[in-house]
């Protein structure tokens, strides 16, 4: 294993280790995600049927608002333990410790969507089993663009002030292209007749957005992160 | 202030002083009869809104990766320009589209993709005013990313809907309309550079004073 990836690795290992033994993050997020889709359910569902492509639509804010709350608390530790600043002043590659964190955003955030996506597909009757693959490479590429934004943007603000407030503020434009993306491709997955030529535009789309903004924080992480 | 900016801005006064003749002199666009005319400020306004977003991108760009320290100062200027030019541009189009669509809003391309990057300088504003020590940078990687964000809202929004019309009409317009439309373009333009060069010179200057009040601390 070379050493950007041992890197990538311990972060990981540090952040589940973390994780694991209290659980707070996950359940929480979990939770709240699932609070999400209620909410939206009791807005959105009109004399028991949903209107059109809600489904999809709640997926999506669920996981952008549920993914905000896990960037959120998951930096707060460090900063809250002064973790950050051992982490920054490591030996190490920069961007090994933005992908090492990325992947544990990930991880947590794939967690909570395996909860989510069936219960979007028992509350509004989608086919999300039918639909398995393409939804899960949309989601998947989705998380991973929101995430790769977040990441870089939940690490810059960690020493800002009123950090909660400015993380969806910056987060929320910048992410508009991988919400229609998602919302769009998933609809188009979760009509009567799916339409798969439509689903895989948006995927090439979001799969586009991963490999700018991915490289781009990458590239950013290092000078922003600097004093 | 320098004698070139005093030029400028008595050139610029004199523009915009000129320019309702100039835009009463165009003809009348046949379907939309005297509302068209918002059109002589509002593109001009809306080309200098992406300038500015441009400038902010590009200064970010050298402030983040070249490490010149200047450069925070123009980032700072033109973000602030953005928001006030992408202001005027999403008030005047809507009080077009009233009359020319029927409604103020549609989700458009070129509409949502206007109001997505607005919202980016407005975050950078809220950002270097309660962001606190150190949100210079930040602010500068938020530009950066807005910059590189616009052709993906852009292509999402266009493929999800579009009814604007193209920037292509610019070129056919009859002479009668595309003089007083250049002319503002160019009005627009001269302001643009200099309340750029302005704010940039105060945030030069402040920074100045910042540094010397710590010199006059540490002595």
């Amino acid at each position: 294993m070379n050493a950007f990836a041992r890197i990538v690795w311990f972060v990981v290992k540090k952040d589940l280790t973390v994780e694991v033994r209290s659980l707070e993050i996950l359940s929480t997020t979990m939770f709240f995600a699932v609070t999400v889709v209620l909410m939206f359910s009791f807005g959105l569902v009109v004399d028991g049927r949903p209107l059109n492509d809600v489904a999809a639509a709640i997926l999506w804010v669920a996981i952008a608002f549920s993914g905000t709350l896990a960037l959120g608390r998951t930096f707060e530790r460090e900063r809250h333990n002064d973790t950050l600043r051992a982490l920054l002043l490591a030996p190490a590659d920069r961007p090994a410790l933005y992908v090492g964190k990325l992947l544990g955003i990930l991880l947590l955030l794939g967690l909570v969507e395996l909860v989510l996506v069936p219960l979007i597909g028992l509350l509004f009757n989608a086919p999300v089993i039918q639909q398995a693959v393409p939804l899960l490479l949309l989601v998947g590429a989705g998380t991973l663009g929101f995430a790769a934004v977040g990441t870089l943007f939940a690490a810059m603000l960690v020493r800002a002030r009123s950090r909660d407030v400015l993380l969806p503020i910056m987060l929320y434009p910048m992410t508009v292209p991988v919400m229609i993306a998602g919302v769009r491709g998933t609809a188009a997955l979760f009509q009567p007749t799916p339409d798969a030529a439509i689903a895989q535009f948006w995927l090439s789309l979001l799969a586009a957005f991963d490999v700018v903004f991915v490289i781009l924080a990458l590239w950013t992480f290092e000078p922003v992160m600097t004093d | 202030m320098t004698r070139s900016m005093v030029v400028m801005m008595a050139l610029a006064a004199g523009m915009f002083a000129v320019a309702p003749w100039m835009i009463d002199a165009a003809p009348y666009e046949a379907t939309m009869g005297l509302v068209y005319k918002i059109y002589f400020f509002h593109m001009p306004s809306a080309w200098m809104f992406l300038t500015a977003a441009i400038v902010a991108g590009v200064a970010s760009f050298r402030l983040l990766f070249l490490k010149r320290p200047r450069a925070e100062h123009w980032v700072t200027a033109a973000a602030e320009l953005a928001v006030v030019f992408g202001a005027f541009t999403l008030v005047t189009g809507p009080l077009w589209a009233r009359k020319a669509w029927g409604v103020w809003w549609v989700w458009d391309a070129r509409l949502t993709s206007s109001l997505m990057l607005f919202m980016i300088f407005v975050a950078y504003l809220l950002l270097k005013k309660y962001g606190g020590p150190g949100s210079d940078k930040l602010g500068a990687g938020l530009a950066l990313f807005g910059m590189a964000n616009v052709p993906f809202i852009y292509v999402s929004v266009n493929y999800w809907r579009t009814f604007h019309p193209p920037t292509s009409v610019v070129p056919t317009l009859p002479v009668a309309m595309g003089i007083p439309l250049w002319y503002c373009v160019m009005a627009f333009t001269l302001l643009f550079v200099i309340l750029l060069r302005l704010r940039a010179r105060l945030e030069h200057q402040r920074a100045r004073v910042e540094a010397l009040y710590l010199a006059e601390d540490e002595a």
